[in-house]
């Protein structure tokens, strides 16, 4: 026993030492991890544009369970991290309790919305109307009038971006058919490429002829799969156009890269309240590079153009799932 | 006779399994550039070195012991039960409902019938494969693997679509009622003048799983239920002879594992997170499995793993926080823990028995 009573001496005198002050900012990653080649990747790389181009230093962890999502809030804000960023709307809960306790740091939380704390930075996206304008490009390209979307894990996050795909493909062909499939239920589902893949062949099969993915990890088995068997994809979050060139219709991107580098680079100037980033704001949009350029017809960007104009300036309305959790365009 | 005296199965071969695990992790941590040393002085402090750590490492200790009680208890019987996940994810949905439908006056009760919500819960979820085993020779560590996935879907069905509160995007449920928040280390230890960490998250269903310890114990060793599972287990032919009934033991043993496995969720659910979210159980349920075979399904070797669990999984996220080593190595190094205690065990115990049996012969 008197071993052991050592031993936590010891180690209580390390522990003291371990948590030493830092000012650096710190990110968060969500289950997914840094490099989901989507949603996180965004963030990270967003973080190190920043810490290039400043030279400056952040914290990162990558969480590995739920009970970590607090652990890592709090643990951050102790050893004076400054803001905390944090990615995903599963952060939103424990946010709610661990800011209060913090008044003095500023927190910064990526798809949150909905929380009524003054030291919280909450930023969301309009996914919705950037896939309308990806969904009316797919309606363009499609020669078979059927397409398809792919989404990651079954919530209503995805659902959002699938409502909005599937109006913009009604928009441009009212009687295209719209086939969804969900990767699956559980967070698993944010990484199975292999799963993606067989869903992006049964959708091949039946008649779908541009496929779009929002799930994640799982997307690069889809873009693959639709490159082998000389369909269109489009990508989500990052711009993946050039995965596999020429292949790729174009990505939603969701600016979380923007983001997450504004907030470092306001450091703990950090201006806290509710942004919503919408097309107006360019934190949605689709992608257009020399790898897709051929694939992108100019009839096709003028009336994309025209309708992200629209949307900006109101006169257009892109139903969002989250209004009353249905989607006219689309059953889940 | 024994081969080898008591001290050195119990004690001997998994600390020299742990210390092979140990070096080979030290080199993984040196071939990417880390210092070996830093990481488990991290490893340590951070799980062990404050109240702050064993309140993480005691919270994951309780939902370990849970699960790996109740493998070993199929165990026992001779079933791989390896459907703790679902059955854990089920009984989270008991105690949410439990926790959200019925205004509870005090905790105490609240415990009480979340508790018997979660078992219920449970138990039924693993009552199917028991059922199809007992009756139909459906193999049950196939229907249970199965039966976890059936549970993730049920689970986010009713998460999404049923339990959601309205405007949230979160599938999880509600925040549960003040009155059902059970009281952690910290405020159970503060009376007697402890200060414990308030941060973590370690709560009064560490006590209750302790006693869910002794209570499996003396189930399987001093009860006649007890007894007639470790027979069925040991040979079932000589069980039947000696007048068992194969299909009550089956169904009672899964029964009683899937209560266990389910109990679970008064830990996560209603002790941490305090509302009901899609990835409550995060692979406890399987780490359960590891837990059992390291524990040798005994109770007391069940508690040790569990810790030994606890330790690796807030030691890593300790890891995790302050230095750069990656989360698949982190994952990489729990796997080796396992890996040398579960897997490679008589890698150890063989050589181990023949030593034994060598210093013997020195004696006689």
């Amino acid at each position: 026993m008197t071993l052991m009573h050592k031993l936590l001496g010891a180690t209580a005198a390390l522990a003291l030492s371990a948590g030493a002050a830092l000012a650096e900012p710190a990110l968060i990653f969500d289950l997914g991890g840094k490099f989901d080649k989507s949603f996180n990747e965004a963030a990270h790389n967003g973080a190190s544009r920043w810490a290039e181009e400043t030279g400056g230093t952040y914290r990162e962890i990558e969480l590995q369970s739920e009970a970590q999502r607090e652990q890592a809030l709090r643990r951050f804000a102790d050893a004076g991290a400054n803001p905390v960023i944090t990615m995903g709307f599963a952060m939103a809960d424990p946010l709610a309790t661990v800011a209060p306790d913090y008044p003095d740091t500023k927190f910064v939380a990526i798809d949150v919305t909905w929380l009524d704390t003054p030291n919280v930075r909450q930023i969301g996206f309009a996914e919705h109307e950037g896939s309308y304008l990806v969904g009316m490009m797919a309606g363009m390209a499609s020669e078979s009038d059927t397409v398809g979307f792919i989404g990651g894990m079954d919530i209503p996050l995805i659902r959002h971006f699938g409502c909005g795909y599937a109006q913009g493909v009604k928009a441009v062909k009212p009687d295209a058919t719209v086939i969804a499939n969900m990767t699956g239920t559980t967070p698993a589902a944010w990484n199975d490429p292999v799963k993606g893949s067989e869903l992006t062949k049964a959708q091949i099969s039946q008649g779908a002829d541009v496929v779009y993915a929002a799930a994640g990890g799982t997307g690069v088995g889809v873009l693959q799969t639709a490159a082998d068997e000389g369909v269109l994809s489009i990508g989500v979050d990052s711009n993946q156009n050039h995965l596999h060139p020429g292949k790729v219709l174009t990505s939603m991107l969701k600016r979380v890269d923007v983001a997450v580098y504004d907030a470092l680079k306001a450091g703990a100037d950090l201006e806290t309240g509710v942004f919503t980033l919408g097309l107006a704001e360019e934190g949605v949009g689709y992608a257009l590079d020399d790898n897709n350029a051929p694939l992108v017809s100019d009839e096709m960007k003028a009336a994309v153009d025209d309708a992200r104009q629209k949307i900006i300036d109101g006169e257009l309305e892109v139903v969002s799932y989250y209004a009353n959790d249905s989607c006219p365009a689309l059953q889940f | 006779m024994e081969v080898m005296p008591k001290w050195a199965e119990v004690i001997l071969v998994p600390l020299i399994s742990l210390v092979l695990a140990a070096i080979l992790s030290a080199l993984v941590i040196l071939a990417i550039g880390e210092d070996p040393v830093e990481a488990v002085n991290l490893m340590v402090t951070g799980a062990l070195g404050s109240t702050y750590g064993w309140g993480y490492t005691l919270y994951y200790a309780t939902n370990f012991l849970f699960t790996g009680l109740a493998v070993s208890v199929a165990f026992h019987a001779g079933l791989f039960n390896i459907g703790g996940e679902g059955q854990a994810m089920l009984g989270g949905l008991g105690v949410a409902l439990a926790c959200l439908l019925i205004p509870w006056p005090h905790w105490t009760l609240a415990l009480l019938g979340a508790t018997v919500a979660a078992a219920l819960f449970g138990a039924a979820w693993a009552a199917i494969p028991a059922f199809l085993q007992a009756k139909r020779g459906s193999h049950i560590v196939i229907t249970t693997i199965m039966f976890n996935f059936i549970g993730a879907a049920v689970l986010n069905y009713v998460l999404v679509n049923v339990m959601r509160p309205p405007g949230s995007m979160d599938p999880a449920t509600a925040r549960f009622p003040e009155t059902v928040h059970l009281p952690t280390l910290h405020e159970m230890l503060a009376p007697i003048g402890i200060n414990f960490s308030k941060a973590a998250p370690a709560n009064v269903t560490f006590v209750i799983a302790l006693l869910a310890c002794v209570l499996v114990w003396f189930l399987l060793w001093r009860t006649w239920l007890g007894y007639e599972i470790r027979s069925y287990g040991k040979s079932e032919p000589a069980a039947k002879y000696g007048g068992i009934s194969p299909v009550a033991i089956t169904m009672i043993a899964m029964i009683i594992s899937g209560a266990l496995a389910g109990m679970m969720a008064i830990n996560n659910v209603m002790g941490e997170a305090e509302r009901l979210v899609l990835n409550a159980v995060e692979g406890a349920g399987f780490i359960g499995i590891a837990v059992a075979l390291m524990g040798r399904s005994h109770p007391f070797g069940v508690f040790l793993a569990a810790i030994l669990f606890g330790f690796l999984y807030q030691g890593g996220a300790e890891l995790a926080l302050w230095t750069s080593i990656p989360r698949e190595l982190i994952v990489v190094i729990q796997a080796l823990v396992i890996l040398f205690t579960g897997a490679l065990d008589n890698m150890v115990r063989m050589p181990l028995e023949r030593l034994f049996l060598m210093l013997r012969r020195g004696d006689a």
